[in-house]
């Protein structure tokens, strides 16, 4: 009985914590989107400096743990370069820089996995590349990046629980700071696991919605 | 007369096998030129050289007497906006509508509004019989039918030359009809265009000229009359009465 009063009294301090986690991986994500789509593109269509830039950044970012990520940027980088970041934006923008190299990758699938024909049906008709890659190639690799960019989402959902270490106040660090105090660790861990749960499960719904929305009328799968 | 369309000299090596050989060709007002040859004789590869979605390592393009200077992108955006290219497999774009697929090129390239390129995309899709298909997908579209829209988008363009790389071979044999009507109407119609194929019937009635291809050389060059004569000791011929045997079999097989 005290366990779930427990859990009732601090519910709303923890869904607070929630929005948060939703905030910072929504916004990670998007940071993510735009810095790997442009990634993406330099990465099958730049000449070979550029192509090695990206393949560096890229490698950097999938070779650092992103605790360490965490840790290099807000205790290190960020500090030396003297920019005063809250722990929640300083979090985002490392997940963001992150998971814009992973997700340069699905988009870089993709994009290779296109028919050569498209690209030089639309130069046949006089297009510039630039007027191709956006009018051709994204809308057709981005449909195709869907089911891979939803694994991205739940991982980032999930890395996002490292973020606690920096002092990023979302469901892991609430639901930890709670149990300390009152001591009933596993009822407040099963709820935090519980509310991931439940953000993998609202995410991967609006993204299967999302693809049945844009799917290509006899081309995809229906899904 | 200044020929609408040059290429002069073009070569093409891709490690050390020549694809093509010092090739030149002009295209005139009204003419039909029809490339033959064996399967990589170069054809398929010598119309990508003309409008520079293959860029050769030797020779030059002129449109109109102009030269093109390959070097710059304007320039040949110029050059393919005047050179409508009709390819095997379509290539139509898989996300966009028969429509969008004629009226993406007229609002980007040719700036018009989304009104005036769908007005023109419908006019299209009419002449190549489509009109009814408008808001279908190419997934939704048979092979013929896909490359009607093909046309129908490359046309709307108003290209002063079409070049066209075996337009009907990737077709089940009963829809082949469908788009060499449409080819034969254009033709009919004057537009000059070189064209890869092996229709011999469409090659003996409209053909201005047959270029027969081999190992990246045209070989032989005269009317389909001269190079098809009955008794003619020509390769032309003699690969024509090949594939003739070929198709006779198949068809009784």
């Amino acid at each position: 009985m005290e366990t779930i009063k427990t859990i009732i009294i601090n519910l709303p301090y923890i869904l607070e914590g929630t929005y948060i986690t939703v905030l910072l991986v929504v916004g990670a994500l998007a940071l993510g989107f735009c810095i790997g789509v442009p990634l993406a593109v330099l990465q099958v269509y730049g000449n070979n400096f550029i192509r090695r830039i990206v393949g560096l950044y890229v490698w950097f970012f999938r070779g650092v743990p992103i605790l360490l990520l965490l840790f290099l940027f807000y205790f290190g980088l960020f500090n030396v370069i003297g920019l005063n970041l809250d722990a929640l934006t300083a979090s985002g923008l490392v997940l963001g820089l992150a998971s814009s190299a992973y997700q340069s990758q699905i988009f870089r699938g993709s994009i290779q996995s296109l028919p050569l024909g498209q690209f030089k049906a639309g130069s046949a008709l006089g297009m510039t590349d630039g007027q191709i890659i956006k009018n051709v190639i994204l809308p057709q690799a981005l449909r195709l990046s869907i089911p891979g960019w939803s694994n991205e989402f739940s991982i980032l959902l999930k890395d996002s629980a490292l973020c606690f270490a920096v002092g990023a106040s979302e469901i892991m660090a609430r639901a930890h700071f709670v149990a300390s105090r009152t001591y009933e660790y596993l009822p407040l861990y099963i709820t935090a696991g519980f509310l991931y749960f439940l953000i993998t499960l609202v995410g991967i719904r609006i993204l299967r919605s999302v693809e049945r929305r844009f799917a290509i009328p006899g081309y995809t799968l229906s899904v | 007369m200044t020929a609408l369309l040059s290429v002069k000299n073009i070569s093409l090596t891709l490690g050390n096998r020549k694809i093509l050989d010092n090739v030149s060709l002009d295209i005139h007002a009204g003419e039909l030129k029809v490339l033959i040859g064996p399967s990589g004789a170069g054809k398929s590869t010598l119309l990508q050289c003309i409008n520079h979605l293959i860029p050769p390592n030797e020779g030059e393009i002129y449109l109109e007497g102009k030269k093109i200077n390959t070097q710059s992108n304007a320039e040949l955006c110029h050059l393919r906006q005047n050179v409508g290219m009709i390819f095997q497999d379509f290539n139509l774009f898989d996300h966009l509508t028969a429509l969008d697929n004629i009226c993406l090129a007229l609002i980007k390239v040719h700036k018009l509004s989304k009104h005036e390129a769908q007005k023109r995309a419908r006019k299209e899709l009419e002449r190549v019989g489509l009109a009814n298909r408008a808001g279908l997908y190419p997934a939704q579209l048979s092979g013929g039918q896909k490359q009607r829209v093909a046309i129908a988008r490359a046309l709307a363009m108003q290209p002063k030359i079409l070049l066209l790389d075996e337009p009907t071979s990737a077709l089940d044999p009963e829809l082949v009809g469908e788009v060499m009507t449409v080819i034969q109407d254009l033709a009919r119609g004057g537009m000059p265009m070189i064209m890869a194929t092996h229709q011999m019937d469409f090659v003996r009635s409209l053909a201005t000229e047959v270029l027969f291809m081999e190992h990246g050389v045209i070989i032989e060059k005269d009317t389909p009359k001269v190079l098809l004569a009955e008794g003619a000791k020509t390769r032309t011929l003699d690969f024509c009465t090949k594939l003739n045997i070929i198709t006779n079999t198949s068809n009784e097989g």
